[in-house]
């Protein structure tokens, strides 16, 4: 975990770079390179300015999590979401309840919709949080992998629980305690992400969809079957189906299910394993059954009188997306109380009413009736206790198991 | 081609003035070269010398990286994508084959057919181009959709059977399958070929055709023995310019293709953003290049042109 020392270039070597750098064509010749660094101990002088560069180890974290917090005096927090994941008014440029957060409390959110894949985006924060300076976000949502990851590299900071008084007490119970953020002590949900089957009644033709193994094996769905890129969603549903709890499944589980689909991949039942993109396709009827994220279901269904999902017996998964405060951030207090603003039932209503994914908020109900009475009756939106009690969260992953799992779902994908 | 000299300038006035416009001079085109360098440097160079630092490291995420001039990284990636690689070659050597062969006639008909309406198509070979990349891709879905007209039509003829027989398709659909992402390819790297084949064709000497005409070549003959051979800086860079960036494109075989046709950036972007393999996807990226490289130097040499267009 230390800072890695370059080795030096000898003089000789660092001679004949300067004077390459001064002569112009004369000088950089593969040749006199050699020559420089006949003496040291790389056989390619060039390549010792290689050794320079290192990437520092991730869980750094220098001169501390905390930036000063400039709450009192700033009246902003810098809010970064996912596009398309928050309220808007008819004409598409306000949010109304950023607008009441603001007329309530004095606090203007400057909010950017600059999150469009959790990879991506951990690959834009990592240089500056591994590097302990700021990102200029005082807030993020991260989907429960990459949150548990970033808890574990210290990247975020713990949250005040005096701040957070709506939050604690109508989180929703089957959010509360993710065994990579007991009793959510860095993290609460934005939305919760139910992942089901979805269908396009059209395109099956009366043949009956009910769990994931008529996806992997009825022969009259080959090629026109899809699953997820998200590995722990498509491994999650596959481990339910196969009778195994995504909390607490070992290698030898992870493995066989590994299998099952890899089977399924050789005889062309999967056509294929997709982002967002299945929506388009399903609606085609290219691919008659899949894998879906609700929010993209209710919205699917909405638009098109064919599509429709099933939960399977044996349950279905949900993720979260997160709310994390990143170390340095300025306003920590103001993105506290921006997060406690977003539990108040009738602001979650309002939130709710607009995104169709799952609230992660208790009591939302009569808020929601209000607005949308289909909304508030709709499971995939306000999960009843029934519908609670089927749902199954994927366990945290050490980062060797997290490695050694993408690897082996990025094999049963192709590459 | 300007005839106009100009007269040396009379000692007697040069001789003062000497020196500062012949100092500057000597130093004018270095400083026209520094933007160009600057550039170069810092997102070319410095990114370069980055990723083969990156290639040869080892460690992990939580523990840093560390050089360690570990090369089997290579030869491990090697082994381990070879499928991938040579996949990328294929498909990018028959999208450029395609591109070549849609794009010639098209790139002549331009050049010496077209009249006053080269400029019009001129424009709709560019056309393309004002919208994103990625919405052009999405838009074979719809074309190649399992129920459209196009793969219908290509059922009916029973097209489908003999590339679904060579593995090009598997069943009755064109998506998620080979053939879809070569077409993907070649639609969107076909304007790279057409714009150096039309530079190189345009600038063809009319009378040279007239006068192989005068010596009772035939015109297939005038196409064999003068036109194609003067257009070959144009095929050259043409297939340069498709084939590279298509053996390096992942977006195609990401959206039209399948489990079965990753090709080698979709395995580079899996290693960089989903394994966090930093070293294995930088290796990869050198190996492709010194693949690229090396075809292209091969490609340069045998075709027997020194110009590109």
């Amino acid at each position: 975990m230390e800072q890695y020392e370059p080795d030096r270039l000898t003089p000789v070597q660092a001679a004949a770079m300067r004077r390459s750098l001064r002569n112009g064509r004369a000088a950089m010749t593969r040749r006199s390179l050699l020559r420089a660094s006949a003496g040291g101990a790389l056989t390619v002088g060039g390549l010792g300015a290689l050794t320079g560069c290192g990437i520092p180890a991730a869980g750094k974290t220098q001169g501390g999590t905390s930036a000063q917090d400039h709450s009192a005096q700033e009246k902003v927090v810098n809010f970064s979401n996912w596009t398309e994941y928050i309220d808007v008014d008819d004409s598409g440029k306000h949010h109304p309840t950023l607008e009441t957060f603001r007329r309530r409390t004095g606090i203007t959110v400057k909010y950017t919709e600059d999150i469009n894949d959790n990879n991506e985006f951990f690959g834009k924060i990592k240089p500056q949080l591994a590097a302990g300076q700021a990102t200029g976000r005082d807030l993020m949502v991260l989907t429960d992998w990459l949150a548990a990851r970033v808890i574990r590299l210290g990247w975020v900071q713990k949250l005040d629980p005096s701040n957070l008084r709506h939050a604690y007490t109508n989180l929703s119970s089957q959010f509360r305690d993710p065994d990579w953020d007991p009793g959510r002590a860095y993290s609460y949900p934005w939305q919760g992400i139910p992942t089901v089957i979805a269908y396009n009644k059209k395109a099956l033709d009366g043949v009956e969809v009910r769990s994931v193994s008529d996806l992997l094996d009825n022969p009259k769905l080959k090629g026109r079957v899809s699953f997820l890129s998200e590995m722990r969603d498509s491994i999650g549903m596959t481990l339910l189906d196969m009778g195994k709890d995504p909390a607490k499944f070992t290698d030898d589980d992870f493995d066989a299910v590994v299998a099952r689909l890899q089977k399924a991949v050789d005889k062309g039942q999967i056509r294929r394993f997709t982002g967002n993109d299945y929506t388009s396709d399903l609606t085609k009827g290219d691919i008659a059954a899949c894998v879906a994220w609700a929010g993209d279901v209710v919205q699917l269904k909405a638009d098109s009188p064919d599509v429709d999902f099933v939960i399977p017996d044996s349950g279905y998964m949900t993720s979260t997306d997160n709310l994390l405060v990143p170390n340095k951030a300025r306003h920590k207090t103001n993105a506290e109380r921006l997060i406690d603003f977003y539990y108040e039932p009738e602001q979650a209503a309002e939130l709710a009413a607009y995104i169709n994914y799952a609230t992660p908020v208790d009591g939302v109900k009569p808020y929601l009736a209000k607005i949308d009475k289909d909304a508030a009756n709709n499971p995939l939106i306000v999960p009843d206790k029934a519908m609670q009690a089927r749902s199954h969260s994927f366990r945290s992953l050490s980062q060797k198991e997290e490695t050694a799992y993408e690897e082996k779902f990025a094999k049963l994908t192709g590459a | 081609m300007s005839t106009l000299q100009e007269a040396p300038p009379p000692l007697a006035t040069a001789e003062p003035a000497k020196k500062s416009p012949r100092g500057r001079g000597r130093l004018t085109p270095y400083w026209l070269l520094l933007p160009g360098l600057l550039w170069l440097v810092v997102f070319f160079a410095l990114p370069m010398i980055y990723q083969a630092s990156t290639s040869v490291q080892t460690g992990s995420l939580e523990d840093g990286y560390k050089v360690t001039w570990h090369f089997a990284t290579y030869w491990d990636a090697l082994v381990e994508y070879w499928p991938q690689f040579l996949r990328s070659v294929l498909y990018a050597a028959a999208a450029t084959v395609l591109c070549l062969l849609l794009g010639y006639p098209l790139a002549y008909l331009i050049a010496f057919r077209a009249g006053r309406w080269r400029n019009l198509i001129m424009v709709l070979v560019i056309a393309p181009f004002f919208t994103s990349f990625l919405i052009r891709t999405l838009a074979w879905k719809t074309i190649l959709a399992d129920s459209g007209p196009v793969v219908h039509a290509l059922n009916s003829l029973h097209v489908l059977d003999l590339t679904s027989w060579i593995g090009w398709t598997s069943g009755d659909r064109v998506l998620a399958t080979p053939l879809a992402v070569v077409c993907g390819l070649t639609y969107n790297f076909l304007p790279f070929m057409i714009l150096p084949l039309y530079t190189s064709l345009e600038r063809i000497d009319g009378r040279l055709h007239e006068a192989a005409g005068d010596l009772y070549a035939k015109p297939s003959t005038t196409f064999r023995k003068v036109t194609f051979p003067l257009s070959m800086p144009g095929v050259v860079s043409g297939t340069l310019l498709t084939f590279i960036p298509a053996a390096g494109d992942y977006v195609n075989a990401e959206l039209l293709g399948s489990t079965d046709t990753r090709m080698i950036g979709n395995v580079i972007q899996t290693q960089f953003l989903r394994i966090l393999d930093y070293p294995t996807a930088a290796a990869l990226s050198f190996i492709l290049m010194a693949a690229i490289l090396l075809m292209v130097t091969v490609y340069i040499r045998r075709s027997g042109t020194e110009d590109l267009v």
